[in-house]
């Protein structure tokens, strides 16, 4: 893996990401020397990246707009409703209200994670097979919470479902088929 | 929405964070879990010029019996506190608490350190940590000590630490047999922050009657108000329905609560007999065995 070496001139810095599956899309960005850029390095979705981020960006910022990969959402930016949902070192967290120099040394999983190919996850599954989404936008979020929910509790009730999903708003009002496509994917999964 | 720009250090001991706050004085802001301070700081509410984490140090993780006290790790995370056997079989009523916090995934970046030094008047940590009569370990580049919960939560948002400390456990008593605790809480319907909460422990004896109660009550103050008085009358009683119900009326009844968007003084004074009755209820069930 190549690394470039951290760039010291500060007050016009520009940083590479760096990873074995990235071509090294350059970003430019400044910063004040005081509030000196830092240097991560992150595992997400299993890739290494070694980056130079502004201590104030956001996981969430990092991900979509550094990495690409904008299966993660920014709904209310508040912590409010868990569209941006990630998993950091196994656990759900609202990636709007971590800071990605918080995720440095971490692994990430992101919904991009998820599906095999062609073969979706079995939450992503739910989701189509229950009509769990209308407009899709919180599901990326949904879905995240769901795999870390089954992954703690293999046969969870409506109630249990429902708790696990209180950080997470769908203004679509579709939570009555959410808890079923969880149910769902839960069964798949069970059975194996 | 963007914090506005600040330095971040990554603190690898505590001894380091002190000297850090030290150089970086009020400038400087300690982060644990961020769950209060990462959402002030993305409103500019705060805006503190360097971070110093503590999330980077550690050892300040984890709970564990040390004599005749529970000891949790100040950067423990409120999922890691709900879900501790050593919690749930001595304190019961702090898994309560921890486990209504937020959501699943404030609970799994939210510290317990973080929360009782924010000292945020609708918190649920205080409430339970004042009935249950904690101890909170802070250091200080030269000293430490331990503060009692009922001297710490000073004032909105405001803790008897001063401002070289970092807090680094909490302590809370092993309660005695025949002893239990628990946590009620209305929740803001839209924030999940306290309305009215309250926080219960209770000794009971074989006879039935209360040998020795703590009972606080969240969301109507500043910080957690403890029903002292309450608490002095409860003991010797029988801890029947209706002693219960007139102990919660009561402890209620030391609260002066102000009105403010969500609710009215009355209501809320109502509210916190119904979650007293509550609390004190189910810490008389546990107590049972």
């Amino acid at each position: 893996m190549h690394t470039e070496p951290w760039d010291s001139d500060l007050a016009n810095a520009s940083f590479e990401i760096n990873s074995s599956h990235m071509n090294g899309g350059t970003l430019s960005m400044t910063a004040e020397a005081e509030y000196a850029a830092v240097p991560i390095n992150v595992a997400v979705n299993g890739i290494k990246y070694d980056a130079v981020v502004e201590p104030r960006t956001l996981l969430v910022y990092f991900l979509r707009e550094h990495l690409g990969l904008t299966g993660t959402h920014v709904g209310c930016d508040t912590s409010q409703c868990g569209a941006c949902t990630v998993h950091l070192n196994g656990r759900a967290v609202k990636s709007c209200t971590v800071l990605a120099v918080q995720a440095n040394g971490a692994e990430v999983k992101t919904v991009e994670s998820l599906a095999d190919g062609d073969n979706f996850h079995p939450v992503q599954e739910g989701f189509h097979e229950k009509h769990g989404l209308q407009c899709g936008y919180c599901t990326p979020g949904m879905i995240m919470t769901a795999v870390q929910l089954l992954e703690t509790n293999p046969n969870p009730s409506d109630d249990e479902i429902k708790h696990a999903l209180e950080g997470n708003l769908c203004r679509c009002t579709g939570y009555v088929n959410i808890v079923e496509s969880i149910k769902w994917a839960a069964e798949k999964m069970r059975k194996g | 929405m963007f914090p506005a720009s600040f330095g971040y250090i990554a603190a690898r001991s505590v001894e380091e964070a002190l000297e850090l706050m030290a150089k970086h004085g009020e400038e400087g802001k300690l982060l644990a879990g961020g769950h209060s301070l990462i959402p002030a700081m993305k409103l500019r509410l705060q805006s503190p010029r360097t971070l110093i984490d503590l999330g980077t140090v550690p050892g300040l993780r984890g709970v564990r019996v040390d004599g005749s006290n529970l000891v949790i790790g100040a950067l423990t995370v409120h999922t890691d506190v709900a879900s501790s056997e050593l919690v749930r079989q001595h304190l019961p009523g702090l898994a309560d608490a921890a486990s209504v916090i937020g959501d699943m995934q404030v609970r799994n970046r939210g510290t317990i350190g973080g929360s009782v030094a924010h000292a945020d008047p609708a918190a649920d940590l205080p409430v339970i940590l004042t009935a249950l009569n904690a101890c909170f370990a802070v250091q200080s580049p030269t000293a430490s000590r331990t503060l009692a919960v009922d001297d710490f939560f000073t004032d909105f948002y405001t803790t008897a630490m001063n401002s070289d400390e970092i807090l680094t456990e909490i302590h809370v008593p092993i309660p005695p047999a025949g002893t239990g605790s628990a946590y009620a809480k209305l929740p803001h319907p839209a924030s999940g922050y306290v309305v009215v909460s309250a926080g219960a422990l209770i000794t009971r004896q074989t006879s039935g009657t209360c040998a020795s109660a703590r009972i606080a009550i969240g969301g109507l103050g500043s910080g957690p108000i403890r029903a002292v008085a309450t608490e002095m009358e409860l003991q010797g009683k029988p801890l029947t329905p209706q002693m219960i119900a007139a102990a919660a009326a009561k402890a209620a009844e030391e609260t002066e609560p102000v009105e403010d968007s969500y609710a009215g003084a009355e209501y809320k004074q109502h509210v916190a007999t119904i979650y007293a009755r509550k609390a004190i209820e189910a810490a008389v069930e546990r107590a049972k065995g």
